[in-house]
């Protein structure tokens, strides 16, 4: 995935994207080095969202794979937090392989992009926590279809990952701030130009803290009403 | 059975499930003792499931009082579950994982060390009867031998306890009878077993002591011969009329023949001590069935008996 939207983003759209805009748009980069660090975040969301929400499903009523590590001397919350584990455990190794990608294409401008790895990560669990805790209270797979479908895509298009933000008409703008992808392409880009200033790192990573927090607050509750019942 | 005064290894007073409104077990009261096989019998929605779930330490008690092998679920739930293995209804294994990485998941939520599992592994695929499948992935397998894995995967602590949470529906005749004759082996052993059914005949060859159970509430509780011979006459005999006879007055005319008559919508069970005694009186009376047999009386009867419905309802 990294290779053919780098390639086919990143050189073909890119190649005319430079030759059109100004090159203040793009922050003096090229397109490929604005959107590959872009993509990193959005990958992230990707992953971790596949990982939080079919198999969310399938361990609570379609496998029912929850409902066996029950049986043992597991708690609920050993469940959660396992799972939790594997879904940051699966988008590091998906953030990893695109931050190599992107330096094989020659992306990154600074060497501050390694932490972009696991802004990445904290990015993708921003969102896994939420959509599991989610999950856990519905019946059918339904409503994840609706989660990609009215936030993942909407989010993936137009939280800063292809295009800036700046670019949003202003009445619709603060949309994208409140979207943890937006935090997570905002620092990963950072990252990766080399122009990641503390405060605004600090802001970003603590936004997306809390709403791992959150997420795995309203998680924990949902997983014992619906499986401890 | 049990040496006197060797406490219950499960304990239940008064235990009740409420799921909002809904009382799904009602204050029922048994105990189970060590090495018997004890059976809940009862149709769907008896709360049989409801009353597994709280000895499994997986669902918390509303009322009442369980002990489960002297420790309490509410505040020793894990250490209990240590030591105890379920069956559950569900099979719940690991589709894409094969057969042995799914016992050595499953000893690993117990803890215990990788070489011990893999011993237990090896006995158990041979106590299951699937060794020649250990490395078989477990999505395509059967649904008996995805049964008998289940069992095996139960049994990796080595559990004093086995709850079995309707083990043989949805096996074909041949799979039930493997299960049966497995579970009556590790009760040879020593296992204390508990198991849910609304099967009449497991109930009659697995279980010591059985308490059939209705909308919450036992109904009654004892040995199956126990419970037939208090419940039900030695025999049964019944009769099948057209669809067009009224089977209530047909029953009137066998008043006082045999103890007792139940009307059912396709057929009349008449309950005696003899049943060819009794179709010999009936055919006196003028009735002639379109067919008819005579068999002994099973639980079936007394759970009819009970509580007005068959056990398949």
């Amino acid at each position: 995935m990294p290779v053919l939207y780098l390639t086919a983003m990143g050189l073909g759209l890119g190649s005319l994207v430079n030759r059109h805009a100004a090159p203040t748009r793009l922050g003096g980069v090229s397109y490929l080095v604005f959107l590959a660090p872009g993509l990193m975040a959005a990958a992230a969301m990707q992953s971790a969202t596949m990982e939080s929400t079919w198999p969310v499903m399938g361990g609570i009523k379609w496998t029912k794979t929850y409902h066996a590590m029950l049986a043992t001397p597991l708690r609920v919350s050993d469940v959660l937090y396992g799972h939790v584990c594997w879904m940051a455990l699966k988008v590091s190794l998906v953030s990893t392989i695109f931050l190599g990608v992107m330096a094989a294409f020659g992306a990154p401008r600074s060497p501050e992009v390694v932490l972009a790895v696991p802004v990445a990560v904290l990015t993708g669990l921003a969102y896994a926590t939420p959509f599991a805790g989610f999950v856990a209270t519905r019946q059918s797979d339904q409503p994840i279809i609706a989660i990609y479908r009215f936030l993942i895509i909407p989010m993936f298009l137009f939280s800063g990952t292809f295009f800036p933000v700046s670019q949003l008409p202003a009445a619709i703008r603060p949309l994208a701030y409140v979207t943890p992808l937006w935090h997570g392409v905002s620092l990963c880009r950072a990252l990766s130009l080399g122009d990641a200033t503390p405060a605004a790192a600090l802001g970003h990573v603590a936004y997306l803290v809390a709403l791992t927090v959150i997420g795995l607050a309203i998680a924990r509750r949902t997983f014992a009403s619906r499986l401890a019942a | 059975m049990s040496v006197d005064g060797d406490p219950p290894l499960i304990q239940a007073r008064g235990l009740t499930k409420r799921f909002g409104g809904f009382v799904a077990v009602d204050g029922i009261d048994f105990d189970v003792h060590r090495g018997e096989a004890f059976g809940f019998l009862g149709s769907n929605g008896a709360g049989k499931t409801s009353t597994m779930r709280m000895i499994a330490c997986m669902s918390p008690v509303s009322a009442g009082t369980l002990r489960v092998m002297g420790l309490d679920p509410a505040t020793a739930g894990p250490r209990i579950r240590a030591r105890l293995g379920l069956v559950p209804q569900d099979d719940t294994l690991d589709l894409e994982l094969t057969v042995r990485d799914n016992l050595l998941v499953y000893g690993r939520y117990f803890d215990l060390p990788r070489k011990l599992i893999r011993q237990r592994t090896d006995q158990l695929l041979e106590f299951a009867q699937l060794t020649e499948r250990a490395n078989d992935k477990v999505d395509p397998l059967s649904g008996g031998l995805r049964r008998r894995l289940t069992i095996a995967r139960s049994l990796i602590s080595e559990p004093d306890l086995l709850l079995l949470d309707e083990p043989t529906t949805g096996l074909d005749p041949q799979a039930r009878h493997l299960v049966w004759e497995r579970l009556y082996r590790l009760k040879q052993q020593g296992v204390t077993l508990v198991l849910t059914t609304h099967y009449m005949d497991e109930a009659e060859q697995l279980c010591d002591r059985l308490v059939i159970m209705d909308k919450g509430r036992i109904a009654a509780e004892g040995s199956p011969r126990q419970l037939i011979d208090h419940h039900c006459t030695r025999e049964v005999l019944e009769l099948r009329f057209g669809p067009d006879d009224d089977h209530s007055a047909l029953a009137d005319k066998l008043d006082g023949v045999g103890s007792r008559v139940e009307v059912l919508p396709d057929r009349l069970l008449l309950y005696t001590a003899n049943a060819d005694a009794a179709l010999a009186e009936a055919t006196t009376r003028g009735l002639s069935p379109e067919s008819w047999l005579v068999r002994r009386g099973t639980l079936e009867d007394v759970f009819l008996r009970l509580t007005g419905r068959s056990l398949a309802d």
